[in-house]
């Protein structure tokens, strides 16, 4: 059995029928082809898979992609506007807040989540606002600065 | 030539890709007509397999086939090798799926094959396996008892190997005549890696050219169809091409041949169909190799001037129910030769048994047994200063190898190159403020806080490694590395690395030692990496290798290029070849700067040949492979103060100091980040990580929801500088940083936490240091 869903998934609506089993992290990668969105676990522990859902961070391994239905989503990919990167991505590069990059794209959107909410945290909010995201690379140290960067860059801008 | 790029902190030429999601995982790749596997993993830590039944699963919609052991091997699939042999060892096959017997919780025993992944899940479900679940141990010392369950019946007694370095006897004699000693037991808990993209393998084959390809997440994909062609799969080696693209992290955990590659490999030829697999975390949980698993008995004696006479240590190093691919070298090559330390110590003793378990492989996981080296030295370096009533600093740098006795011999086999530890932890005391931290610690303690100060100087055996070194100890393999420079018509220049980055950021660094090397814009060099059928056969990226041996082969084909370029520049310019100096990507007559050359002039007429050196071929373009004089020798301090809160146990690092020598630097950046992520991994061990099995071999911490891997708000931010003694036999006199940071930490935030609890008299807690166990040594100390 198939449901119709329809999803505007950054800024392009799309329709698609899916089981109603298949979680929003693969209706992302394996129907619409959008990889920027991993899987690093089954237990919503690991964050990599973190796509913005109306706005908000949500875990797209937690999701089914027909919870989605009428929802905008917003993925890495979508992230840049007009090929200019969004300041986070500017400070994940400036800060070299990245290694392997795995965990970059939810990382970046959860911190996204958090500057809507807090545009001016300290290094103690961005670390616990990180929790639900891992990170085996980095040592969080350049990902803390990268937020800092772009909270800076986002409150020039503002 | 004016040095522009090296040892500049340039921002990351991989990074865009990253940010914007394009990265290109195994995960993401598809192909046309793509099927997708799930494989049927063991519940029991040993079991005898019974049956194991198919139709259901075979019948259900959408299933392509399902494979079990008996298939593969039926079909002539050979064991996974071992990479490593000691002398007298035992080593039972490991075949990709059990035939017969499971011997660890998620060993595979059949493989389903099916449309998409929902479907190959389900399926899997339905195949009936009858089990006759055996007696299963996973503890190593419980396993050397008379009547423990035997793994293997190759090994009736469970013993892998007997391995032993240095000199026992003078060690005995250095403890008859100490004037103190201390001892302790020390469990260096198993770790699991969990790099965060867990592992995955899609394999494709061709029946019109016989040819077969794989993509897997690989740390040495030269390394990896070596192994499963040749002693596997019996595939001609040219007719399997490994791809491993980009890779989410590895620390060690991707290096490894394991069964889930060679399976779908095997089955995309009889399915005829290419065949993925991705590893769901739970399944990373049982099935990566995992790190660490030794249980010590380690003593140090000293004489009267508190100088330090001899080392003894027996360790019980558990492997695993199988041989992972270097499995062997572990827990002896890599841990007993680096016992010495920073230390002169005159006589050391190391004896270590390898010992097989219900368990999954125990492999090389980030530091590979120099951590547990480390561990083992610097917790008897504090417990002695503690017994002595001397300061911890104090008392190693009166111990200290000094800068003038370099190269120093060491009683475990290896020549140390360069060193000057002093340098090191007199720049870590400063960035601390150590004396005034002591006279902090003093006072707050009056006031019923609890601040511990750690130190753990530490030394690494890395860039490994030179190959008849290594051939005479086991290894299976060379350990050198290779680099194709290809300069191309119009002077852009691509350069194939036999390293892999998953996180290194080698398309950086290795392009900032080409452009200075060349004198050529950074833009106009691209490094290449991670594909058998472009890149010469390399060795791959583990033991912080890549930037002294991969980085020397790159200068070394360099040369080369160089060399032929003056060739042609001379001939052009009409002038003696050794009148040619070459600067900032121009060839010029020594005293005539005026009149040159462009390095893009002498490239196109390498490859138009119109007005050229007689005898000279054609074309510019070098290949080499460098094989290292010596290990790399890394060394440096790290200090850790922590804060424990008595009422909770809970431990808090209040600060984090690094002072780490890996020679020259060839990114500041990246260097550091190394650092880094080094350290959040060996706070990890110290405080939060640690596989649990129950008494049956089940692992209970087999989710991340179990397993207490480090998050943002676990660490502090970290203090970083360096020193510099340059490796003197290496072309770019660097050393490896992958690293340092694993090394030195666990041991430094142990030291710290050890410090704090002194004044309750507590000596030693094993890791991990959980506010629980914490809090009730406490309790248990202020009972007593």
């Amino acid at each position: 059995m198939k449901i119709p869903v329809t999803v505007t998934v950054n800024g392009q609506v799309v329709q698609r029928e899916v089981e109603p089993r298949m979680l929003l992290v693969h209706f992302l990668r394996e129907v619409l082809g959008l990889t920027g969105t991993h899987v690093g676990c089954d237990t919503s522990q690991c964050g990599a898979c973190v796509v913005l859902m109306d706005g908000r961070a949500v875990k797209s391994c937690t999701l089914f992609a027909v919870q989605a239905d009428g929802a905008q989503i917003t993925t890495i990919e979508g992230l840049a506007r007009d090929g200019r990167l969004h300041p986070l991505q500017e400070g994940f590069w400036e800060m070299h807040g990245l290694q392997c990059g795995f965990c970059t794209p939810g990382m970046i959107l959860a911190a996204y989540d958090l500057l809507q909410r807090n545009p001016n945290p300290t290094e103690e909010e961005i670390r616990h606002a990180l929790e639900g995201n891992y990170c085996r690379c980095t040592g969080y140290h350049n990902i803390v600065r990268a937020v800092r960067y772009a909270a800076d860059r986002l409150r020039v801008q503002a | 030539m004016a040095t522009r790029y090296f040892g500049v902190a340039m921002k990351r030429r991989e990074d865009p890709r990253f940010i914007a999601g394009r990265g290109t995982y195994v995960d993401d790749l598809t192909l046309p007509g793509l099927t997708y596997a799930a494989m049927v993993r063991s519940p029991y830590a040993h079991a005898r397999i019974k049956a194991i039944h198919t139709d259901k699963a075979r019948q259900h919609p959408g299933v392509i086939a399902v494979f079990t052991g008996r298939d593969m091997v039926e079909s002539g699939v050979k064991s996974l090798p071992c990479g490593w042999l000691l002398p007298g060892m035992k080593l039972p096959p490991h075949y990709p799926m059990a035939v017969d017997k499971v011997r660890h919780v998620g060993e595979i025993v059949a493989v389903v094959i099916a449309e998409d992944r929902y479907v190959a899940e389900d399926a899997a479900a339905l195949v009936e396996v009858e089990y006759e679940p055996l007696p299963a141990v996973a503890d190593a010392e419980k396993a050397l008892q008379p009547g423990a369950p035997a793994v293997h019946d190759e090994a009736p007694d469970n013993v892998c190997f007997r391995w032993s370095i240095g000199d026992a006897e003078k060690t005995e004699e250095a403890f008859r005549r100490a004037h103190r000693t201390v001892r302790l037991h020390l469990v260096n808990q198993r770790l699991i890696p969990n790099a965060i993209e867990p592992r995955a393998a899609m394999a494709q084959y061709n029946p019109a050219t016989d040819e077969y390809t794989l993509w897997v997440t690989s740390q040495n994909p030269h390394v990896h169809r070596l192994l499963m062609a040749a002693f596997v799969l019996g595939i001609p080696e040219h007719k399997l091409r490994v791809i491993s693209p980009d890779v989410g992290g590895g620390f060690g955990s991707k290096i490894f041949v394991y069964p889930e590659e060679t399976i779908v490999t095997w089955a995309a030829k009889r399915v005829g169909r290419p065949v993925k697999w991705t590893a769901r975390r739970r399944e990373s949980f049982v099935s990566d190799a995992h790190g660490r698993d030794h249980i010590t008995e380690a003593e140090l004696a000293v004489d009267e001037r508190g100088k330090i006479l001899g080392l003894r240590v027996r360790t019980i190093a558990n492997l695993g129910a199988y041989l992972s691919t270097f499995a062997p070298a572990i827990p002896t090559y890599l841990y007993g030769t680096l016992l010495s330390g920073q230390y002169e110590i005159p006589a050391i003793s190391c004896e270590v048994t390898g010992v097989f378990t219900h368990t999954t492989p125990v492999d090389a996981y980030r530091g590979a047994g120099r951590p547990e080296a480390t561990y083992v030295v610097e917790r008897l370096m504090d417990r002695m200063a503690r017994e002595l009533g001397e300061d911890p600093a104090e008392f190693r740098r009166k111990n200290f190898i000094p800068p003038d006795k370099f190269p120093y011999q060491t009683p475990v086999a290896l020549q140390y190159d360069s060193g000057n530890y002093e340098g090191a932890l007199n720049k870590a005391l400063e960035m601390i403020n150590y004396k005034e931290l002591r006279r902090q610690q003093e006072e707050l303690r009056r006031q019923g806080r609890y601040i511990g100060i750690g130190l753990s100087c530490y030394i690494e055996a890395c860039g490994i490694a030179p190959s008849q070194v290594v051939g005479s100890l086991g290894a299976q393999a060379g350990l050198w590395e290779s680099a194709l420079v290809r300069v191309h018509p119009t002077g852009k220049v691509t350069v194939y690395t036999g390293t892999h980055a998953h996180g290194q950021g080698h398309e950086t660094a290795f392009a900032q030692i080409v452009a200075d090397e060349l004198g050529i814009p950074i833009e106009d060099v691209e490094i290449v990496h991670g594909d058998t059928g472009s890149v010469p056969f390399g060795m791959g990226t583990y033991g912080s290798r890549s930037a002294p041996v991969g980085g020397s082969a790159i200068v070394l084909s360099l040369q080369k290029i160089k060399e032929k370029a003056r060739k042609i520049a001379a001939h052009l310019l009409e002038a003696a070849e050794e009148d040619v100096v070459f600067e900032d990507g121009k060839f010029y007559v020594r005293g005539v700067p005026d009149r040159f050359k462009t390095w893009g002039e002498v490239a196109l007429q390498a490859y138009l040949a119109h007005n050229y050196p007689p005898g000279l071929e054609p074309g510019l373009e070098a290949s080499s492979f460098y094989d290292p004089k010596n290990f790399t020798f890394p060394f440096g301090t790290h200090i850790a103060v922590v804060e424990v809160d008595p009422e909770t146990g809970k431990v808090k690092i209040l600060r984090y100091v690094a002072v780490d020598d890996a020679g020259r630097i060839i990114n500041p950046l990246i260097a550091e980040g190394q650092v880094h992520g080094g350290i959040a991994q060996g706070v990890g061990q110290a405080l939060l990580e640690g596989a649990v099995y129950d008494e049956n071999a089940q692992l209970l911490s087999a989710s991340l929801l179990d397993y207490a891997l480090p998050r943002a708000d676990d660490l502090p931010a970290f203090e970083i500088d360096h020193t510099v003694t340059p490796c003197p036999h290496n072309p770019l006199g660097v050393k490896g940083i992958g690293e340092t940071g694993t090394i030195a930490a666990t041991a430094a935030v142990v030291n710290a936490v050890m410090d704090a609890l002194a004044p309750f008299g507590i000596h030693h807690l094993d890791m991990p240091l959980t506010p629980q166990k914490i809090w009730k040594a406490i309790q248990a100390a202020r009972a007593a």
